[in-house]
């Protein structure tokens, strides 16, 4: 297990402690539980993931172990900068409390409130109105996590063969070496230019690493769509607590309704055993009566505030929403500009030594 | 010595190239006293005369070679020669298909422009195909042994792997046939070669050819060497030395070509795979708002790429390639120009020895044979030269377009835009 150390980058005056990857996972779902409308940034990968032939997929490789603590050091700066989250208690005893913060993260009892996945599922289909803008930005997730998917797929090709491109270049380097002993005026120029060659070569390394960068970036906002759906998810969940609540209020109505003025509106084998079998007593009658609008009363109270949380919820939801879109935007953004900026770099370097090479050659 | 024409011009149409190769300064110097000028040489002081304008007319290598050739060096500095003084222009080009009932083939245009005497006209435009190249070649290589005659481009062509007729190849072999009479019209010697006049002036080539035999050229075909019987105890130093040059110089000319060969095999996998990434980042733009545009901008840059790639594979396929082959088959020929060498030597000395034996009188016979093994070291040096010369700057100028090709893909990733 990868052993990280993050220290505090805030106003507390100390610190630096010892976490494990898995106490940060804990953290995580803590804070997924505990904010269900917020849209909580998510840990770097596992397991080494769209990996290039050259990068290994050794979870204890250093280049791997150190990508992951830049992950984990990001997962923890934006966590202390979103405006809700930052103020959480567990939050902060996980930055600076070494001993005991498990044991404090279980004392809340946030496992107790998590909602079972197939709660979850089963209201995703059976949901009947959920917010519209809900269910595009599930879409919206979905696909986000596919394109990102297969464009690191493809990006993990492209180094490899590029790589492949550059290496084969350093063989020039080489020839022309072994080809430079054995010419007079040609030979001095020809060694120069092998040695460009053989920078050409060895200059793919770093490039690539660079890029890895990049691949890292792009892989966090893949991680973000699994946090939106699970916003989502808990929108429609609650949504359909809402519409079984109201179901619920709707049919007790009715029954009181018909228990009332005696007649039967909708079959039921109660109905039909007891015209059968005769009638209740008007006591029976009125004291199932009261009990139904005892509940009437129960539910109707559960529907209000339902829909108050449900209200609540959707606000503070899409609050959040928009906030992470600007944020993605502009992430993203950048992600995109400093891409581009390292291909131009990486051009110039190209343009760099083949001028070099060139040179060399017209010296010949 | 009078029946042995010298068909080493130190004057007029020699190559007008100044550079001193050390072996062919060293070997001119040598050769020096021992080159008396020959009354039968009869084509190359008329064309020296008219070159140079002497005053006298009197042929200019009376001179040693080296007098004359500062002469021609004053005249000429540069290897790109001025069109005053070049007398003899030759142009490949316009391939057409034809289509006969025992076959289908490809002729070139051969268009010749001239000043020279040996040409009844100033200008011709005659059609040649593969086999009239070739058919030429050979009689270059029997009428003038000692000399190094150019290569011609591969004769066979696997018939499944490639398309003889496709444009790329027609062009390939177009460029390479070019190249084949430039360097011909280039030669002091060869450009005066009577079978290089038919060939370039001739409307109806077949017949000359089955004249055969029946036109001896003056120029050394008179001599003839036999191939033998004689066995070469020992190869001078310096042709030993030529000997491996040649030897380790195809071998890496040969691993060049294959790095050259696999570069581009790479690149092309690299091509596949980048013609599927730019597509990715336009379907993610087409998922998004803000970011839609610069998404868009990435696809198409990586587009761009593509293009600047496939261009650049291309070029060195088309250009790079086919002069290392070239050059590949030039350094063949020439080793086995160093074998007729080594037969003439040996014969030289198996004579020299036979006569030691008789206490003759130097014969004739060996005498020859020592000119003429003179006069290959000689041209062998000097093309040599040339070689090396021609060599520096086919680098040079395929070297130069390998960069202006890596800069013109360097170029467009430049115009990676994302905002």
């Amino acid at each position: 297990r990868a052993v990280e150390s993050q220290s505090e980058g805030q106003c507390a005056p100390v610190d630096s402690l010892w976490r494990r990857y898995s106490e940060f996972e804990l953290l995580r779902n803590y804070l997924s539980v505990t904010y269900p409308h917020i849209v909580v940034p998510p840990l770097p990968e596992k397991r080494a993931d769209f990996v290039w032939h050259k990068l290994s997929a050794d979870n204890m490789d250093p280049d791997f172990v150190e990508r992951r603590r830049i992950g984990l050091e990001n997962f923890l700066l934006r966590v202390a900068s979103h405006p809700v989250l930052c103020q959480d208690k567990i939050f902060y005893a996980f930055l600076t409390q070494e001993g005991g913060w498990k044991e404090m993260v279980n004392e809340t009892g946030f496992q107790l409130k998590a909602d079972s996945r197939l709660k979850a599922l089963n209201a995703t289909f059976r949901v009947k109105n959920p917010d519209k803008r809900f269910t595009e930005l599930k879409h919206y997730s979905d696909e986000l996590q596919s394109v990102i998917s297969h464009l690191l797929r493809v990006r993990a090709r492209v180094a490899d063969r590029l790589y492949g491109v550059y290496k084969v270049h350093g063989n020039y380097g080489r020839v022309f070496s072994e080809w430079s002993a054995i010419e007079k005026e040609m030979g001095d120029g020809l060694q120069s230019a092998g040695h460009h060659m053989d920078v050409y070569a060895a200059s793919i390394d770093d490039i690539l690493e660079e890029e890895e960068h990049y691949a890292d970036q792009l892989k966090e906002y893949l991680f973000y769509a699994e946090a939106l759906r699970a916003v989502c998810r808990k929108h429609e969940l609650m949504q359909y607590d809402l519409e079984m609540a109201a179901q619920d209020l709707t049919s007790k109505k009715q029954q009181c309704e018909e228990l009332a003025t005696g007649t039967v509106r909708t079959f039921s084998l109660k109905g039909m055993t007891s015209k059968l079998f005769g009638q209740e007593t008007p006591e029976q009658r009125e004291a199932k009566i009261k009990v139904l609008e005892e509940q009437i009363q129960e539910v109707e109270e559960q529907l209000k505030s339902k829909n108050l949380e449900g209200r609540d919820f959707v606000k503070s939801a899409w609050a959040d929403i928009e906030r992470f879109k600007e944020q993605k935007n502009h992430d993203l953004k950048e992600a995109l500009i400093s891409y581009a900026v390292m291909q131009i770099s990486m051009c110039k370097k190209g343009i760099q030594v083949w001028t070099n090479a060139k040179e060399c050659f017209s010296k010949m | 010595a009078a029946g042995a024409p010298k068909p080493l011009p130190s004057s007029g149409p020699k190559s007008l190239r100044e550079m001193p190769h050390p072996l062919a300064t060293s070997s001119s110097e040598e050769m020096g006293p021992a080159l008396t000028p020959s009354p039968d040489l009869l084509l190359p002081r008329s064309i020296a005369d008219k070159d140079l304008s002497l005053p006298n007319g009197t042929p200019v290598d009376n001179s040693s070679p080296a007098s004359s050739s500062s002469l021609l060096n004053r005249l000429q500095l540069d290897d790109d020669l001025d069109v005053e003084t070049r007398d003899l222009f030759v142009i490949v080009d316009d391939p057409k298909k034809h289509v006969c009932t025992m076959e289908t083939y490809i002729t070139y245009r051969v268009t010749t422009k001239t000043t020279r005497a040996e040409f009844d006209l100033p200008e011709y435009s005659v059609r040649r195909r593969y086999q009239d190249f070739d058919w030429l070649r050979n009689k270059l290589e029997e009428s003038q042994p000692t000399h190094l005659i150019p290569p011609l481009p591969e004769k066979f062509v696997v018939k499944g792997v490639v398309d003889r007729f496709s444009e790329e190849f027609v062009e390939t072999r177009r460029k390479a046939l070019d190249k084949f009479l430039k360097r011909i019209t280039d030669h002091p010697v060869l450009s005066f070669n009577e079978h290089f006049n038919v060939f370039l002036t001739a409307k109806d080539l077949n017949a000359y050819k089955k004249q055969g035999m029946a036109l001896l050229s003056k120029m050394g075909e008179s001599v003839k060497y036999v191939t033998g019987g004689y066995k070469l105890r020992s190869r001078p130093l310096e042709f030993a030395a030529i000997g491996d040059y040649l030897d380790t110089f195809s071998l890496k000319l040969g691993t060049i070509d294959r790095i050259a060969q696999r570069i581009i095999k790479e690149q092309l996998e690299y091509l596949v795979e980048l013609r599927e990434y730019g597509p990715v980042y336009s379907t993610w733009g087409g998922l998004e708002v803000e970011l839609s545009e610069p998404l868009e901008g990435v696809s198409a840059c990586i587009g761009n790429c593509c293009t600047a790639l496939e261009e650049l594979s291309e070029d060195m396929t088309e250009d790079f390639l086919p002069v290392l082959r070239e050059y590949i088959l030039y350094a063949e020929s020439m080793k086995n120009v160093l074998k007729k060498r080594d037969q003439v030597q040996a014969e030289y000395e198996a004579k020299l020895e036979a006569v030691a034996l008789k206490r003759e009188d130097r014969p004739k016979v060996p005498t020859d044979v020592e000119k003429c093994q003179d006069r290959v070291e000689c041209f062998n040096a000097d093309l040599k030269a040339d070689m090396e010369r021609w060599q520096n700057n086919k680098r040079q100028d395929f070297r130069q377009l390998l960069m202006g090709m890596a800069d013109k893909n360097i170029q467009y990733y430049e115009k990676v835009c994302v905002t």
